[in-house]
């Protein structure tokens, strides 16, 4: 099978701060995802970008809520762009949606 | 020769096809002298005519001509000339230097250098013949053997089996002019369950353009498997090409993905002929706009998404259908194409393929390769009944391969996507528990998956040799606990799965846990499940 070991960027632009994620958010994602959010944990606002992730598990879930509990401590907003709609509904489904915003679509994402 | 004796002798062989006479053998007492072999004679010149109806030697003193070979001949110190006649042709002459003894040529002589001339003129043009055919024949077969060779490239590396596309009928033809042109097409699955569909053409013939297409179709394989964007695949492929490619030498390239469960296109062209939909309201030309591959660096591709819905199909060609001439040089063209499309029965290729002949005529030589493919989406056909079953090897990240294996299977029975992302979720779910947990990652135990559809329901299981309730199953997971510390992160696998899907169940039978996942087709495919 194709897969894609997620590789992280740390964008910032005008004072916002965004992780821009692409690959497979699975049990291999844990170490990017780690280093990623070490570098902006002194940022109000972390965007997480998923424009570029195909696959999320639900290892790839418990990551995320790993550093949703973080960012609470921290006292960060942590927001999601780019989820497919199917990775919308996970996202609802397991109520990180009501603790993370949920960015529509930016553009250029497809 | 001896004797007659002449000082020197020179034979000029007059090649037909170069129309000129061209120096050919020499020697005997005296070398001939420089001038002799210097000595041209221009097609047109009167002495041509002469000798060819001399009916024998000439002597050239005696010779009254206004000619400038005749003048050129003298200076060279030539006294004799035989003509070398066969079957009525002047095909050259034996030129002869003054006699040792200083006399003039005897009538005897002439008539022995007659005699002689007679005999040597058809030895000397069938000589000439062998030596033309043998040229003739090493060359053709040098073509031939490179138009094998290029074939053999070229059949390699189209495809050897259409897609087998539940709901779909898929077909292509192809054949290749008698000089090879630089066709080629192609069909690959991509990790969506998405299929990509490629119909390419490469300027040039033969071995060249056979690699270049070898080489295109492999970088497009290799991007189109990587990135999911039509657009995206021919920006990066033709970045691949530019700095390789043969110069004045390019690749016009239609890239289309087709979702086969929703029937979407999204396409995307370089420079290739743009597709048509066959569609209830008409042939409709799909237009996306796009540089071929290779010229330049940088380029961008505009990527179009069409959708095509039960009945109707895709077709894909090359120029050597629409740029095909009749008899009057007029070209068959897209509109000859558009109507056939409109017109044509439910053979889509043979159809076409026949109202090309009536138009190029009898007795036609194919002058470009033709390719066409077509892709019909005959429904969303829920097949009655639908089995599988496969083995994967309990390795980490196999439940992916068993998440692609399940969206193979289910293809055929039209489920929308949402509901297929969500199967996949809950299947990659499964298998992964059934991997870790079940099977405890040891990979020489295989988890089952059984795909199995009949009277308007889809179960898969999914089972390992484990004890059952796969570990972090037992608590509900929830969210704010798990923020706050009191859960684990963890513990998502078997919430997801139960959201993902109609129905759940587990059994534990004969040492092996089983996971099935139920879903209800009813209002799906073609509403008849």
């Amino acid at each position: 099978m194709a897969t894609a070991e997620l590789e992280a960027r740390v964008r910032e632009d005008d004072g916002s701060v965004a992780i821009e994620l692409s690959g497979d958010i699975d049990g291999r994602a844990e170490a990017v995802l780690e280093a990623a959010y070490a570098q902006v944990d002194g940022a109000d606002a972390v965007l997480l970008d998923f424009s570029r992730v195909a696959y999320i598990n639900s290892t790839g879930i418990a990551l995320i809520v790993g550093l949703l509990a973080r960012a609470r401590k921290n006292g960060q907003a942590l927001s999601a762009a780019g989820l497919s709609p199917h990775y919308r509904e996970i996202f609802e489904i397991t109520r990180l949606a009501d603790f993370m915003t949920i960015v529509e679509d930016r553009e250029g994402t497809t | 020769m001896a004797t007659i004796a002449p000082t020197w002798w020179k034979v000029w062989r007059r090649d037909s096809r170069a129309e000129r006479v061209e120096a050919g053998a020499e020697s005997l007492a005296e070398s001939p002298p420089a001038e002799a072999a210097a000595v041209e004679i221009a097609p047109n010149d009167p002495l041509l005519a002469y000798l060819q109806s001399a009916g024998g030697a000439v002597e050239l003193d005696r010779l009254e001509l206004d000619s400038p070979a005749v003048r050129a001949l003298r200076d060279a110190g030539v006294a004799l000339v035989v003509p070398l006649v066969s079957q009525g042709e002047l095909i050259g002459t034996l030129n002869l230097g003054p006699r040792l003894s200083d006399q003039q040529y005897s009538t005897d002589d002439k008539k022995l250098l007659d005699n002689l001339a007679a005999q040597a003129a058809p030895a000397l043009q069938v000589a000439e013949l062998v030596r033309r055919q043998a040229t003739e024949a090493a060359s053709r077969e040098r073509i031939e053997q490179e138009l094998r060779v290029a074939t053999l490239i070229q059949q390699n590396f189209l495809p050897r089996e259409l897609p087998d596309l539940p709901g779909w009928q898929v077909e292509a033809y192809y054949k290749p002019a008698r000089e090879v042109g630089g066709d080629f097409y192609d069909f690959f699955r991509l990790e969506s369950g998405e299929v990509a569909v490629v119909i390419g053409d490469v300027t040039d013939k033969g071995v060249p353009a056979a690699m270049v297409m070898a080489a295109a179709r492999s970088v497009l394989r290799a991007s189109g498997s990587r990135i999911g964007s039509p657009g995206d695949v021919l920006r990066r492929v033709n970045d691949l090409l530019v700095p390789d490619i043969p110069e004045r030498m390019f690749v016009t390239c239609l890239y289309a993905v087709v979702d086969p469960v929703t029937g979407r296109i999204r396409f995307a062209n370089a420079g290739h002929n743009l597709p048509f939909a066959r569609t209830a309201g008409g042939a409709v030309e799909l237009r996306a706009t796009g540089m071929p591959l290779g010229l330049l660096p940088g380029m961008e591709y505009e990527e179009v998404e069409a959708q095509l819905g039960p009945g109707e199909t895709l077709l894909l060609y090359s120029d050597g259908i629409t740029e095909a001439h009749d008899d009057g040089r007029e070209m068959f063209g897209t509109g000859r194409l558009a109507r056939h499309l409109e017109g044509g029965g439910a053979d889509l290729i043979d159809g076409l393929l026949t109202t090309l002949q009536r138009f190029t005529g009898e007795g036609w030589e194919q002058e470009d390769d033709i390719t066409i493919v077509t892709l019909r989406r005959t429904g969303a056909a829920v097949p009655a009944e639908l089995h599988a079953t496969f083995r994967i090897d309990s390795r980490p990240g196999n439940e992916r391969e068993a998440m692609a294996r399940v969206a193979e299977a289910v293809a055929g029975l039209g489920l929308p996507r949402e509901r297929l992302e969500r199967l996949q979720t809950a299947v990659s779910e499964a298998a992964m528990n059934a991997i870790e947990h079940g099977n405890q990652g040891r990979a020489e135990l295989p988890i089952e998956v059984e795909v199995a559809a009949a009277r308007g329901v889809l179960r898969v299981r999914i089972s390992d040799e484990g004890p059952g309730t796969p570990a972090g199953a037992a608590e509900q997971p929830d969210l704010e606990a798990k923020l706050e510390g009191l859960q684990k992160p963890r513990g998502w696998g078997l919430f997801l799965i139960e959201n993902m899907v109609d129905e759940l169940r587990t059994t534990d039978e004969d040492g092996r846990h089983t996971v099935e996942l139920v879903l209800h087709l009813e209002g799906e495919g073609d509403g008849n499940g």
